[in-house]
């Protein structure tokens, strides 16, 4: 019993990065429709950053904060140079330009910072919490708390305020948006920027944690993905329940199998999602008009 | 008073000349009509005129300023809205949501108000709801405002499509083909509403196939052909212009006509 409560800890931590990760993925795919798969590597960029601004001699807070600003520039010059030129393409080949971008920023980030795993101090200390016979370290509720925050907000954002809405709209139907006013441009460029630096928070609050390398990126971005894609893609509230749920499903396969297959969960759940229901939990059901 | 200045404006796709150096003057108050044989250039005249293509020469004025090949989000902002041939519609929000967009330039909130529901927010909300509604009512909708757009017919999506094009609140309106794909009655409907918003002092421009709508409502007609502007002026005396009979019918026609 103890050791199931651990595991649920365990897979609560994990799944709030997969879920603030899946949340990115959120808003790029509500104003394009396109899978941002350089999604993972603003996660990279957000932890990286604070660790050498750290290493600098940054108060930590201010670290953070400059992390998740210039990860936020990142996303917008994602946006500027790679995507929007490209504006007109197939969604597949903007997708298949967000990897290309992935393995330009990785890359990137090998050279101007290292190779090396880096960590951050807690931000509250390592002291265990006790609950029930389990314990949860002070850093796992910093990012439970903070996938809850930006949760609640991005979907007050979207279904509250006319910003959010217009990115809705832009990505329902761009002319449609642009007859009644909407600068569907400067809609694309909040959504990298939004998209990133919420990547970047991630990064930051779970580097105390999972420690932080230049090619985190890639996994992060594929369990954002499976959560995503298992909540529904496009809905916040998917993001939030799909991530939660592969990191339980994680901890408890590493737990009650082996933390051999705990890499595989992520993609049965891709795979299954995709044969038994490719709208996911809460994703809507997409009808083509003929 | 003009209120919408065409000048010289052509485009060319590729060798083709799709639209030629044409030239009118749309009125506040009054009904424009832009006729032709299919393949004429009246939907690419439009998409000019609106932004959604960027002339290759010629010039557009919308009451005295320069407004050629700027965005259509920034034409909107002008008051100049457009309604589309084959419907931009948001296919996934309701009918109420759809129109309700059309009120997003005079909605105006800060975020933080709208994220906490303040009582100004939740105010400005209504307002545009109670706006959208009315808008709805006007082409009939209302009853169907909870519904899907997705799931409407093609006549009630083009009476959406006015719909949330007035939600702007336009000074000036492009309509393409409103009246194409409904029936009788729902034509005399929409022949109805458009002599409505001209009389309320907007200049509407119209591009339609259904010449008793056109020759009926209309105050100045402009015939194009191939991409060139063949004839212009009141609806009586273009229908009697040989030329306009000849691109319509053929010269046969016209010598059957004459003689």
């Amino acid at each position: 019993m103890d050791s199931l409560l651990q595991f649920l800890f365990s897979g609560l931590t994990v799944g709030a990065v997969y879920a603030l990760v899946a949340l990115g993925f959120t808003i790029i795919y509500n104003a394009s429709d396109v899978v941002n798969f350089a999604q993972g590597e603003f996660v990279m960029l957000g932890g990286m950053i604070t660790v050498f601004a750290h290493e600098a001699g940054i108060p930590l807070p201010l670290a953070a904060l400059l992390a998740v600003v210039l990860t936020a520039a990142i996303g917008v010059a994602l946006n500027k140079l790679a995507i929007e030129p490209a504006r007109g393409a197939p969604v597949v080949s903007i997708i298949i330009i967000t990897i290309g971008a992935s393995i330009f920023i990785r890359g990137a980030s090998q050279l101007i910072f290292d190779k090396q795993l880096h960590r951050l101090p807690s931000f509250s200390g390592d002291a265990p919490i006790r609950i029930g016979g389990a314990t949860i370290l002070p850093q796992s509720l910093w990012v439970i708390g903070g996938a809850l925050i930006v949760f609640v907000a991005l979907w007050l954002f979207f279904t509250r305020t006319l910003t959010g809405k217009a990115v809705l709209a832009t990505a329902n139907n761009r002319l449609a948006a642009q007859l009644v006013g909407i600068n569907t441009r400067a809609i694309m460029t909040l959504s990298f920027a939004l998209s990133a630096a919420i990547g970047a928070l991630a990064g930051v609050l779970a580097t105390p944690i999972t420690l932080v390398s230049y090619d985190v990126g890639v996994a992060l971005a594929l369990k954002g993905f499976a959560a995503a894609m298992l909540g529904g893609m496009g809905n916040p509230k998917g993001a939030l329940v799909g991530g939660l749920l592969l990191g339980l499903f994680e901890a408890l396969t590493a737990g009650y199998l082996s933390s051999q297959y705990k890499e595989a969960v992520a993609f049965i759940v891709i795979l299954a999602v995709l044969f038994a229901m490719p709208q996911g939990l809460f994703g809507a059901k997409s009808t083509e008009r003929v | 008073m003009t209120l919408l200045h065409i000048e010289g404006l052509g485009i060319n796709f590729g060798g083709l000349k799709a639209v030629d150096n044409v030239s009118f003057a749309a009125a506040a108050g009054q009904v424009t009509s832009v006729i032709g044989p299919n393949g004429a250039g009246k939907t690419t005249l439009f998409n000019m005129i609106s932004g959604v293509y960027t002339p290759g020469s010629g010039r557009v004025a919308l009451d005295g300023d320069n407004v050629t090949g700027i965005h259509p989000s920034q034409l909107a902002r002008r008051g100049l809205s457009r309604t589309f041939q084959n419907l931009q519609i948001f296919q996934d929000m309701s009918v109420l949501d759809n129109a309700l967009a059309g009120f997003h330039l005079s909605e105006r909130g800060s975020v933080w108000g709208d994220m906490l529901s303040l009582p100004a927010a939740r105010r400005r909300a209504r307002d545009a709801r109670d706006g959208a509604m009315k808008l709805l009512k006007r082409v009939r909708l209302d009853d169907l405002a909870s519904e899907v757009a997705g799931n409407l017919s093609y006549g009630q999506l083009k009476r959406l499509e006015i719909a949330r094009a007035l939600g702007v609140g336009p000074r000036v309106l492009l309509l393409d083909e409103p009246a194409a794909g409904c029936n009788a009655v729902e034509t005399e409907e929409i022949d109805t509403l458009i002599a409505e918003l001209a009389a309320s002092g907007i200049a509407v421009l119209l591009v339609e196939h259904d010449m008793k709508l056109v020759m009926r409502i209309s105050h100045h007609v402009v015939v194009l052909d191939h991409g060139q502007m063949i004839a212009e002026g009141d609806p009586e005396s273009v229908s009697q212009n040989p030329e306009v009979i000849k691109a319509y019918l053929g010269t046969e026609a016209v010598d059957n006509v004459a003689g």
